[in-house]
C-alpha cells in the first residue's frame, strides 16, 4: 500500500533523512520506533506532505506522492495525526471534527462523526466547548478522530501516546487496534517501544536518520538489541 | 433632544465607515492573525478608481464594481509579492510589511491620482433626509446599509460555510490545515481578495460624503483597527459593534464637547476598555491547555 525508497530530507543543510526504505502493506499496523530525533517524525512529515523531500520516492496505491502537495493527499487516503496534536484550539470539538471530513460534503460526515463519538465519549460530551480547553488525552483523542474523519485507508499516527499518563496511553493504543477491525492499515510512530510493538504487525527500527533494522513485531520485542537500547529491560 | 439625535445619526454614519474598514481587517486577521495596515488603502483604491473610471465615462454602478473587482486583484497581488513570500516568518514582521505597502500604495496612488481631492456624486442624490428634527444625507443609508450588508455576510460566512472554518482553522494552525485537505495558499488568496473588495466597497460608499484623496488610507485605517480592537479582533460583529461606538463616542465628543477632543475621547474610552477588557468586547477568549 505504502512504500517508501531511498527517502532523504534536510532542514537547511542538514540531512536528518538518509536514505529510507519502508513498506507497509494494506491492513497492517506498522510502527516505527526510536529514540527521540531519530527522524520519526520528519519520516510521516515527509508521507503526509508537510516536510520537503530532497531525494528518493514515496509510493502510495500505485501512485508516486512527489508532486501530489499535502493538502490534496487526504483525499488519496492518507489521514495523519501529527505529533503535538495540533488541533485547531480556538474552534469547537466538532468543528474540529468537521474540519477533518473537510474534504467531503456528504451525508457519511454525519455518521462518521457520530462513530467517532462512539469510539470517544468524551468528544461528544464536550463537542461544543473549544478544543483548546480539552486535557492532553482528550486532545489526543481529538487528534485521533480527526485524522478519522479523513475516511484514511491509511493512518500515519505520529507519538500518540506522548505525555500521556500510562491509563490513557494504553487506552489510545486500544484504540488504535482496534481500528484493523475498520480495515485501516496504520503507521504508528512512537518512543514508546513496547507499546507500539506490542499492537503491531511489524516494527522499524530507525537510529539517526535510518532504518537501523526491521522485523515483524514479536521478533523485535524478542531482540537483545531493541531489548536493551528501547525497552529498557 | 434634536441636537442629540442629529449626533447620533452623524456618529452612526461616521461608525459605519469604521465598521466597513474593521470588518476588512477581520478577514486578513482570521485567516492569517496578520493585521494588514494596508486595508485603508484599499478604502482609498476603491474611492480613487470609481472616481476614475466614472469620468473616463463608465456609469457609477459599473465604474464601482470595477473598483472593487480591481482592488480585489490588487489584494491578491500584494499577498502573492509581498506576504507569502515572506511566510514563515514571524507576525510583527509580516505586520510591518504590510505598513511598508501601504506607503508604497500611497506613493504610487500620489502619482497615477494625483494630489488633489477628488469627488464622487452622490448616489442618491443630496437632499437631506429629515427625522424628527434632525437631518441625515441619503449617501449615509448607504454606507449603513453597506456595513449591515458586509456583516451579515461575513458573519453567515464564519459561523455557517465549511470554507469560513476552513479561514479560521489556517490562521490556527496551518500545518494542521494543510493535513485535513485545506488549500491554506487559496484560503490567503481568497481572504486578501474578500478583504481588499470590502475595504473598496466602503471607499466607493462614502466618496460622495468625505471625497477622496491619495492620503485617506492612513487615519481610516487606524480608526477601523481601533474600532475592530475595540470590538475584539476577529470577530464580526466586534468589529461592527466597536467601529458603531467609535462613529458614535466620537460625534457626540465633538458635539458635547470640542471636535478638537473627539479622537482623545474615543481613545480614553477604548483603552479604558481594553484594560477591562483585553479581548476587546466580544474577542474570544484565548484557551489553551499543553
Amino acid at each position: 500500500m505504502l512504500t517508501v525508497e531511498g527517502l532523504r530530507s534536510r532542514y537547511g543543510r542538514i540531512e536528518v533523512l538518509h536514505g529510507i526504505d519502508l513498506q507497509v502493506n494494506s491492513g497492517e499496523i506498522v510502527t516505527v520506533v526510536g529514540a527521540n530525533g531519530a527522524g520519526k517524525t520528519t519520516l510521516l512529515r515527509c508521507i503526509s506532505g508537510i516536510q520537503p523531500v530532497s531525494g528518493g520516492s514515496i509510493m502510495f496505491r500505485g501512485e508516486m506522492l512527489s508532486n501530489v502537495p499535502a493538502f490534496r493527499r487526504i483525499r488519496r487516503g492518507l489521514s495523519q495525526s501529527p505529533e503535538g496534536r495540533q488541533i485547531f484550539t480556538n474552534l469547537t470539538v466538532e468543528e474540529n471534527l468537521r474540519l477533518g471530513a473537510y474534504v467531503f460534503d456528504d451525508e457519511r460526515v454525519d455518521r462518521d462523526m457520530q462513530d467517532a463519538f462512539a469510539m470517544f465519549p468524551i468528544l461528544k460530551e464536550k463537542r461544543n466547548l473549544p478544543a483548546g480547553g480539552l486535557s492532553g488525552g482528550q486532545q489526543q483523542m481529538l487528534a485521533i478522530a480527526r485524522a478519522l474523519m479523513g475516511r484514511p485507508s491509511c493512518l500515519l499516527l505520529d507519538e500518540p501516546s506522548m505525555g500521556l499518563a500510562p491509563i490513557l496511553v494504553a487506552q489510545i493504543f486500544e484504540v488504535v487496534k482496534s481500528l484493523k477491525a475498520l480495515d485501516v492499515t496504520v503507521l504508528l510512530v512512537e518512543q514508546n517501544a513496547f507499546g507500539a510493538l506490542s499492537i503491531a504487525d511489524r516494527g522499524y527500527v530507525m537510529e539517526t536518520g535510518r532504518i537501523a533494522f526491521s522485523g515483524s513485531a514479536a521478533e523485535l520485542i524478542a531482540d537483545p538489541r531493541v531489548r536493551e537500547a528501547y525497552l529498557g529491560i | 433632544m434634536t441636537e442629540l439625535l442629529q449626533f447620533l445619526l452623524s456618529g452612526i454614519t461616521v461608525g459605519a465607515v469604521y465598521a466597513l474598514v474593521a470588518l476588512g481587517f477581520t478577514i486578513i486577521y482570521n485567516a492569517s492573525d496578520v493585521v494588514n495596515f494596508a486595508q485603508g488603502e484599499f478604502v482609498m483604491l476603491g474611492g480613487m478608481i470609481t472616481v476614475f473610471a466614472y469620468k473616463a465615462g463608465l456609469p457609477i454602478p459599473v465604474a464601482a464594481l470595477f473598483a472593487i473587482l480591481l482592488t480585489a486583484a490588487i489584494g491578491v497581488a500584494f499577498n502573492r509579492v509581498a506576504i507569502e513570500t515572506a511566510r514563515g516568518a514571524p507576525v510583527v514582521s509580516l505586520i510591518i510589511i504590510t505598513i511598508g505597502a501601504s506607503i508604497f500604495i500611497q506613493g504610487v496612488a500620489q502619482v497615477v491620482f494625483g494630489k488633489e481631492l477628488h469627488r464622487l456624486p452622490s448616489f442618491s442624490g443630496d437632499d437631506p433626509i429629515r427625522i424628527l428634527e434632525a437631518t441625515i444625507l441619503p449617501q449615509s443609508f448607504w454606507v449603513i446599509g453597506g456595513a449591515m450588508v458586509v456583516f451579515v455576510g461575513l458573519w453567515l460566512f464564519f459561523t455557517r460555510t465549511l470554507l469560513g472554518r476552513a479561514v479560521l482553522a489556517t490562521s490556527n494552525n496551518r500545518v494542521a490545515a494543510q493535513l485535513v485537505g485545506i488549500n491554506t495558499g487559496f484560503v490567503m488568496t481568497l481572504s486578501f481578495g474578500l478583504s481588499a473588495g470590502i475595504g473598496a466597497l466602503a471607499g466607493v460608499l462614502i466618496t460622495p460624503i468625505t471625497l477622496t484623496s491619495y492620503q485617506v488610507g492612513i487615519a481610516l485605517a487606524l480608526k477601523g483597527f481601533a474600532g475592530a480592537m475595540l470590538g475584539g479582533m476577529g470577530n464580526p460583529k466586534g468589529a461592527l459593534i466597536g467601529g458603531l461606538m467609535l462613529g458614535l463616542l466620537e460625534s457626540v465628543t465633538a458635539g458635547y464637547l470640542s471636535s478638537q477632543y473627539k479622537d482623545a475621547v474615543a481613545f480614553v474610552v477604548i483603552l479604558a476598555v481594553l484594560f477591562a477588557m483585553p479581548q476587546g468586547l466580544f474577542g474570544r477568549k484565548a484557551t489553551e491547555r499543553v
